[in-house]
């Protein structure tokens, strides 16, 4: 079994994509934060590679092809902010001024951590890219001499932490305006946050997908200054 | 049909990325070029819109689906990841709230001002 299971290149997609469906039907009958199906198919997946004794690189095998389609769903966010283009012109200066203050304050709060923790170089620039997209994330970490698969972890858990928190955190600092909102989501929680903003609404989503751009080239610019803090 | 052909444009764009990664010695990816590049063909309508909102939708609507190999990813480094457990917990759960909030509250305040002119 163990070694079908290894070899297969459509048992990762589909214990994944079951994982996920398991997510959703839980979400939709218990509407609980917690509830993330993107959480629920993670933990579900490991779960069900523990009990067949795959390792991370068999399952990949297969799985690795639903990830195939995250550079063509990236590229496809540029839709919906072309959509809400004319909200962009309205406040560009509310959209990048909230987004560089964003972008600005991960610095700080990753310095102030990496000073207190007393983290090396390595560990400090490892975590500063943990609010931007992966993609970019892997890169910046590689080349300030971070451990990429950290930085992955890190945002990874960023983005759940974010999607997962962002109602009731938006609620606790009284954010109302969907510009607003949307911008604090993408700026802190890059993709994952945006699909949790994609539900709030379309504003939301545009802006959210908006900065995830945006702050992703302010924070490759900040960080090749700030990672020579530490 | 009219799907596939949608798909089509915006794996083109994926591709025009993809070699934009390979020639431009920056820590950018692949998927930010094609985004900047999809937004501009949109907006100088060398792509239409009806030409591809139904594909990207989907493809949108489902992008967490796509999250869940780089989460399980986790259990691939396990030893790494006790040895930085604490900072790594508190930067994303502490400074993501804070990074959320602060973003939030000066956007909401300069468009506030904005409105309010």
């Amino acid at each position: 079994m163990k070694e079908f299971v290894s070899q297969s290149v459509y048992f990762g997609v589909v214990i994944s994509f079951i994982g996920y469906e398991i997510g959703l039907f839980m979400k939709k009958k218990w509407k609980m934060a917690l509830l993330n199906p993107l959480l629920i198919a993670a933990v579900f997946v490991i779960g069900v590679l523990f009990l067949f004794d795959v390792d991370y690189e068999a399952y990949d095998k297969g799985a690795k092809y639903i990830s195939y389609f995250l550079t063509p769903a990236t590229v496809s966010l540029a839709i919906p902010l072309y959509r809400q283009l004319s909200l962009l012109k309205k406040y560009p200066v509310a959209i990048l001024g909230g987004i560089a203050a964003g972008v600005l304050t991960t610095m700080v709060c990753i310095y102030l951590l990496a000073l207190g923790l007393k983290l090396n170089h390595e560990q400090y620039v490892t975590l500063l890219p943990k609010s931007i997209t992966t993609a970019i994330g892997m890169g910046v970490s590689e080349k300030t001499g971070g451990i990429v698969t950290i930085t992955v972890v890190a945002i990874c858990i960023t983005g759940i932490v974010g999607n997962m928190l962002a109602q009731t955190v938006l609620k606790l600092f009284r954010i109302n305006d969907p510009i607003a909102k949307g911008i604090a989501i993408g700026t802190s929680a890059h993709a994952l946050g945006t699909a949790k903003a994609m539900e709030m609404g379309e504003v939301e989503g545009a802006m959210s997908s908006l900065a995830i751009v945006v702050s992703g080239i302010m924070t490759v610019v900040s960080i090749s200054l700030f990672s020579k803090f530490i | 049909m009219k799907y596939i052909k949608q798909l089509t444009i915006i794996l083109l764009v994926s591709l025009i990325a993809e070699v934009m990664e390979y020639l431009i010695p920056l820590p950018v990816s692949a998927s930010v070029y094609g985004l900047a590049l999809m937004l501009t063909g949109l907006i100088l309508h060398i792509i239409p819109l009806h030409k591809v909102e139904g594909a990207a939708d989907f493809l949108v609507e489902n992008m967490s689906l796509m999250f869940i190999p780089p989460v399980v990813g986790i259990m691939a480094c396990t030893d790494e990841l006790k040895q930085m457990a604490l900072p790594l917990l508190l930067a994303c759960f502490i400074t993501t709230v804070i990074i959320m909030g602060v973003t939030g509250r000066v956007t909401q305040f300069i468009v506030g001002k904005r409105r309010k002119k």
